[in-house]
């Protein structure tokens, strides 16, 4: 019987957000075609989780931390004793490094960063972005299965009540060739644009790097990640990780505040699907008023430090 | 230690990007074309391998005659060779260019085969692990530092908030991440040495590959959209920075409801 299988991960005991919401779409996407959602994790705790977000059944391999053939292995497993027709993964890195290589194993396709997704006349379609945002093309994905990879944020998590999911033990080969060494984390543990769901980014009104502080301690007081512009990044302000936009990440953040950001072409393509966005920016003809739903003409160097200290006060209460 | 690098051509990142007639490709009148910028950094690295190492750096492209350019502009960086599959890989899909990659890959002597992380084209992120599958080779992606030396390649894969070390027995595909390295420009002693390189010109036949092998596609385009045009933003006047914000905490409370 065909199902919808949708790749989890699990971090501090809990199903990582990204995996939420593919069960989230992958739910609705199994309730209109008739069919089961199952769920793939190499961790038993992921069972309760994959069960309140609609899966029947959770495919567990021993597999280990993170590795791209083992995983592959492991999923293959799965999708055959699932009779997956679709598969999901949540776009993380391991998603996005497992994709690709499961379709070419497969000779499966697959639809990378959607934000869009319907089962359609008997096929998988959707929506992503191209010229890094620049236009969003519809593709509809023929064979099985149809795998796709999904934008951190395009698809609500919502829960459905269901009871955990039945285990159900899968073996799969366990050689690689490639060995994780070390992990080194980032001393920052700041929260990453690709995950979060406010962003407040930096663009070259800020005048010189130091004055991303501005910026940080207004995503630190709203909760959110700190974003920049490509102009800054390529002065040496701030980490490319912080990118926004072309040869960045496209985002689509609930909010964005956008302080001393013009709005090129390349930086607008990557953030225009933000569902709420702020510009702050002291030239009234800027770019990036065009997309803002508030604009405030103004000089960032008072606005800023104001809004960060009336969220705080927004936040007290 | 010899290198592959796959290039991709992309629109110039200034376009303005058009839909054309069909409703599922871009309108390319007047497109100026470039390097992916992300293959610029895979290129970079697999020259400064060869300068430490020697070897050969041979640059791959699969694509209309426009592609011969971006090959051109590789080997005036410090490419070695050039193969140019002449095609349409516009109607292919990344499995289907994947394919092709592959099979010339496997007919020119390399120890690591490098892409960009992405092409800022389609923007798949999907060709560099595809043909490390079709190939059976180890991949490490979106990477942020390499050594390669005796038969083994040691690179960070960036990651959420953490970068991995990952060890892998060379053949290996790597995908590139910006920050890999500061890609040189081509020197005019370089565009000049360039123009002495005959790039190898092949079609799919060479290969033993017919066009349906390619365009059988599994991902097909449905149609192309322009982002919507945004309406019922509003401005206001930020002379006062304590009204102002009021005014966008109250914004933020009660229409994004993120506080």
């Amino acid at each position: 019987m065909p199902a919808v299988l949708v790749f989890c991960e699990v971090q501090d005991n809990k199903l990582k957000k990204a995996s939420r919401e593919a069960l989230s779409i992958g739910r609705k996407l199994a309730e209109g075609a008739g069919v089961d959602l199952v769920a793939f994790a190499t961790d038993r705790a992921a069972a309760g989780d994959a069960g309140r977000y609609g899966a029947k059944r959770l495919y567990v391999a021993g597999t280990g931390s993170y590795n791209t053939e083992t995983y592959t292995a492991a999923m293959q497993a799965a999708i055959e004793r699932a009779s997956a027709s679709v598969v999901l993964l949540g776009g993380t890195s391991n998603g996005r490094d497992l994709a690709p290589r499961l379709a070419a194993r497969l000779n499966a396709g697959v639809a990378s960063d959607v934000d869009r997704l319907e089962w359609t006349g008997g096929k998988l379609r959707a929506r992503r972005p191209v010229y890094s945002g620049k236009a969003f093309a519809t593709v509809e994905i023929i064979g099985t299965p149809a795998i796709a990879t999904t934008r951190i944020n395009a698809f609500p998590a919502e829960e459905s009540g269901g009871a955990a999911a039945e285990i159900v033990e899968i073996e799969a080969p366990l050689d690689s060739k490639t060995k994780v060494v070390e992990t080194k984390v980032a001393e920052s543990g700041e929260l990453s644009i690709a995950e979060a769901d406010i962003i407040v980014s930096g663009g070259r009104g800020l005048k010189e790097g130091a004055n991303f502080s501005l910026i940080r301690d207004l995503a630190h007081a709203i909760g959110g990640a700190v974003g920049a512009s490509r102009a800054t990044v390529d002065a040496g302000w701030i980490d490319h990780q912080h990118q926004v936009g072309q040869t960045g990440r496209v985002v689509s953040p609930n909010l964005y505040i956008a302080a001393g950001v013009s709005g090129a072409i390349q930086h607008l393509a990557g953030m225009s699907t933000s569902k709420h966005i702020v510009a702050i920016n002291k030239d009234p003809e800027a770019p990036i008023f065009r997309i803002a739903d508030l604009g405030v003409v103004g000089d960032l160097f008072t606005i800023v430090p104001a809004l960060t200290e009336e969220v705080k006060k927004a936040k007290a209460h | 230690m010899n290198s592959v690098v796959c290039i991709a051509q992309v629109p110039d990142t200034e376009t303005r990007i058009k839909i054309g007639g069909d409703g599922r490709h871009i309108d390319e009148t007047g497109i100026k074309y470039i390097v992916s910028p992300f293959d610029e950094y895979a290129l970079e690295e697999a020259i400064r391998l060869k300068e430490k190492q020697g070897g050969d750096v041979t640059v791959l492209g699969f694509g209309p005659d426009r592609v011969q350019q971006a090959l051109r502009e590789s080997l005036a960086r410090g490419a070695t060779k050039a193969v140019h599959v002449n095609g349409d890989s516009g109607e292919a899909d990344s499995l289907g260019i994947a394919k092709v990659l592959a099979a010339v890959i496997r007919t020119v002597p390399h120890d690591l085969v490098f892409f960009g992380k992405q092409g800022v084209g389609t923007d798949n992120s999907l060709v560099g692990p595809m043909v490390a599958e079709l190939l059976g080779y180890p991949q490490i992606n979106v990477v942020t530092h390499l050594e390669a030396a005796e038969g083994k390649v040691t690179a960070y894969r960036e990651i959420e908030g953490a970068e991995e070390v990952i060890e892998a027995a060379m053949p290996a595909i790597i995908t590139a991440q910006k920050g890999l390295n500061e890609p040189r420009y081509a020197s005019l002693k370089g565009i000049m040495a360039a123009k002495k390189i005959v790039i190898e010109t092949k079609s799919l036949a060479d290969f033993g590959l017919a066009d349906s092998d390619v365009l059988n596609q599994r991902v097909t385009v449905v149609s192309l959209e322009l982002p919507p045009e945004k309406t019922g933003g509003r401005k206001i006047d930020g002379a006062d920075p304590a009204a102002a914000a009021k005014e966008i905490v109250r914004y933020i409370k009660e229409e994004a409801k993120a506080l």
